[in-house]
């Protein structure tokens, strides 16, 4: 509205899942984070925009990284940032998410970062709240951010994501990032491969919007961007693949099988990595890997993410 | 009120399908009998000081026999006592439930199953059968005292959400109950195939990121069942089926000469996977809500009477159990005062011929029972429902008689109401009470 702002206000109050963002909104967020690379590698890396902002960060399911993001992201942008840690205490039972739910935001927070390990159980508790809620990844469903931050690292290097081929080996069964990933490079017009045994697929995946394929060799023939999916322990020792050593023999990545892919394709994973089991050590330290750089997209992201959300001016009506 | 006046329903469309019989005629209802019922009731008079009611433009069919109600009681009061759920009964046309065993205690043994009768008979405006549990506990290890429970009267045995994983137990249940000639109802859920799975297993789970149930753990331990009521000859129930493929196993079976019977609830004949949206608790229900074309099926298969009967499936969950995460929430839906008039929205688009439809709900039940109910013919108990078929409805949720609210039909808008419940001719709900407060 303002035509000092340099961008439209973003349009909605959370952010729960890809699935609900229309490709606009999905280029608006990037386009914000790509602004925000910056900030974070000045040396004064402090802004204002949340100035006097509440941010809680509720995670029911432990996580180092993403939390730490996520905290890093909103002490940049000058808000207040209190880390509940969920995991460990009494309130991690999804009988007590509503209680939570009311609890916290009777502390009047501005925005709410959760992941649950439930899915559904984000936009359950969005419903609850009077502030913004971001879905830091809830179950098998979605996890938005890590998804706008793969785009944002895919676009610095590529310059687009139409028309790019990219290839998503390993667990989409159990992942919340290939679903999220799958919806935004859908929106965004790229074409999407995944590869893994079929034991890791879920059920209807021809009909998600990609190409399956079940050798690494074929799904990564002329791809642009390889994804690598988390695989973890409790499911590699017979449960879903008889070994470590047989997974990684089919469906590891190393240097033989990403010689299928574009000379200049870029190698991704979402971490934290299991080295030697879905990633050969010698490819996630190569010159081919962005990894590292998806940890910094990341805060740039959570950044942009948040600064859409509850940076704007305070509603007057 | 000890004693019901006699009644005289006049110029009312009569349903009786136990007689084959749809026609405008006259009920009379004497001392809880009824005395006649056809279009010749008037050759006898009316009954001195009878309450004459005009049954002009209304339905009058048999009193509801439920055959798959969960109740609270004892041990879940909270959630649902026998007469709350005798209310909500009344309050659906339904005058006969049979209700599920898996309560605390479980219903396994004669003391419990007559603790149900004696509080049904003290606090249930309706008829209350309880059913007792096939084996102990519904642990599965050991069967209960199928004799015993028959002589106290019990009309059937089920492990009500519980399938029985083991087939030589099964096997051995199924012959011992033969010789009772005790109805075995069977929940066909394979525990392991189903593992967590909270959905029907395909394409709208893997979007939502939920595990999903796949069709073969229905199909499989149906299969089983059958082969195993081949086996022993026991009369063989299969309590609640979802799929087409269910249906379709249920046909070659009947072809065969097999004694076997089965049930579909009223949310399976009405809702499809997509109705749990994103995350609605509500539906999430055992086995899931499935995909339409399985719901289309299971219509033509009650149609073609490959189902035999409907079931509410009544299932009361509190706030506490519904309000969480999909996955960990608790399954099942109420249904009592829902059963009949989502039963008529079959009607109401042509899918199944009225007496087809009244039959799955009362004819077909009472007998699979062995209950002298479920019709009007001269000299039965006058358990009966008056409905307005054309009436339409709002069912919001300040209607709900059920103590718990976890209705798959919340703000559903129905058409055909029902206007009065009768138990032994004595009126046990009157929609004209409703709005008189």
């Amino acid at each position: 509205m303002s035509a000092t702002l340099p961008f439209p206000p973003f349009g909605q109050r959370h952010l729960l899942g890809i699935a609900r963002l229309q490709p606009h909104e999905i280029e608006q967020l990037i386009d914000l984070a790509e602004a925000e690379v910056a900030v974070s590698r000045r040396r004064d890396k402090k802004k204002s925009t949340l100035k006097g902002r509440t941010q809680i960060n509720l995670f029911f399911e432990a996580s180092t990284r993403t939390q730490a993001s996520f905290e890093l992201a909103g002490k940049r942008l000058g808000a207040d940032v209190m880390n509940m840690a969920v995991a460990n205490s009494s309130v991690k039972k999804g009988e007590t998410l509503i209680d939570t739910a009311m609890t916290l935001n009777a502390m009047q927070p501005d925005i709410l970062i959760v992941r649950h390990h439930s899915a559904g159980a984000v936009a359950l508790l969005a419903q609850k709240v009077a502030c913004s809620v971001v879905n830091a990844g809830d179950g098998a469903h979605e996890h938005p951010t890590q998804a706008l931050l793969d785009a944002l690292t895919i676009r610095r290097h590529k310059g687009r994501i139409a028309r790019l081929t990219v290839t998503i080996c390993g667990d989409v069964l159990h992942s919340r990032v290939a679903r999220s990933n799958i919806l935004l490079l859908n929106a965004l017009g790229a074409r999407v491969r995944v590869v893994a045994p079929a034991t890791l697929l879920p059920n209807g995946i021809e009909s998600m919007g990609v190409e399956v394929y079940r050798r690494m060799e074929d799904g990564l023939k002329d791809a642009d961007v390889v994804m690598m999916l988390r695989l973890q322990r409790e499911r590699m020792e017979g449960s879903f693949v008889p070994s470590v050593r047989e997974y990684f023999r089919y469906f590891g990545l190393d240097a033989a099988k990403l010689r299928h892919a574009r000379p200049d394709a870029l190698v991704m994973h979402p971490g934290p990595m299991n080295r030697g089991v879905e990633i050969a050590s010698e490819i996630a330290d190569g010159p081919q890997s962005v990894i590292e750089e998806q940890v910094e997209m990341g805060v740039a992201v959570r950044m942009a993410v948040m600064s859409a959300l509850i940076g704007g001016p305070e509603a007057s009506a | 009120m000890s004693v019901a006046a006699p009644t005289l329903i006049e110029h009312v469309r009569i349903i009786d399908p136990a007689r084959s019989l749809d026609a405008v005629g006259t009920v009379v209802i004497v001392d809880g009998h009824i005395v006649a019922a056809g279009t010749d009731a008037l050759n006898q008079g009316a009954p001195d000081g009878a309450e004459i009611i005009d049954g002009r433009g209304l339905l009058l069919v048999p009193g509801l026999v439920d055959a798959r109600v969960f109740i609270g009681e004892p041990g879940g009061e909270h959630r649902e006592t026998i007469a709350s759920a005798s209310a909500a009964a009344a309050a659906g046309g339904v005058t006969s439930i049979l209700t599920m065993p898996d309560t605390n205690p479980v219903v396994d043994e004669v003391a419990i199953a007559e603790f149900v009768m004696r509080t049904a008979r003290d606090t249930a405006v309706v008829n209350v059968f309880p059913a007792a549990a096939l084996t102990r506990g519904l642990k599965g290890k050991e069967m209960s005292e199928i004799g015993l429970l028959t002589g106290a009267g019990v009309r059937a045995f089920t492990d009500g959400r519980h399938t029985i994983a083991d087939p030589v137990l099964l096997r051995r249940i199924m012959t011992y109950a033969r010789d009772f000639d005790a109805l075995v109802m069977h929940e066909t859920q394979d525990a392991a195939l189903t593992g967590n799975g909270v959905m029907n297993e395909g394409l709208l789970a893997s979007w939502l990121g939920l595990p999903g149930a796949p069709a073969e753990a229905e199909i499989i331990p149906l299969e089983r069942d059958l082969r195993l009521a081949a086996l022993t000859g026991c009369r063989y129930h299969a309590a609640k089926l979802s799929l087409g493929e269910s249906a379709d196993v249920m046909r070659r079976a009947k072809q065969r000469g097999i004694t076997a019977t089965a049930g579909v609830s009223i949310n399976h004949l009405s809702l499809n996977e997509n109705d749990i949206g994103e995350y609605r608790t509500f539906f999430r229900l055992s086995p899931p809500l499935r995909r339409e074309e399985d719901r289309a099926a299971m219509v033509e298969a009650l149609a073609d009477g490959t189902i035999d009967i409907i079931v509410s499936s009544h299932d009361p969950q509190d706030a506490d159990g519904k309000r969480r995460p999909f996955a960990e929430a608790e399954s099942g839906a109420i249904g009592l005062e829902t059963l009949l008039p989502a039963a008529l929205r079959l009607h109401h688009s042509g899918a199944v011929p009225l007496s087809r439809i009244v039959e799955a709900v009362t004819a077909a039940p009472a007998k699979l029972l062995g209950l002298d109910r479920g019709t009007l013919a001269p000299g039965s108990v006058a358990d009966m429902a008056l409905v307005d078929l054309e009436a339409p409805f709002l069912f919001s949720e300040d209607r709900i008689r059920s103590r718990s609210k976890n209705t798959a039909f919340e703000n559903a808008r129905f058409q055909g109401q029902v206007l009065r419940t009768f138990v032994a001719g004595r009126t046990v709900f009157s929609e004209s009470d409703r709005s008189g407060g």
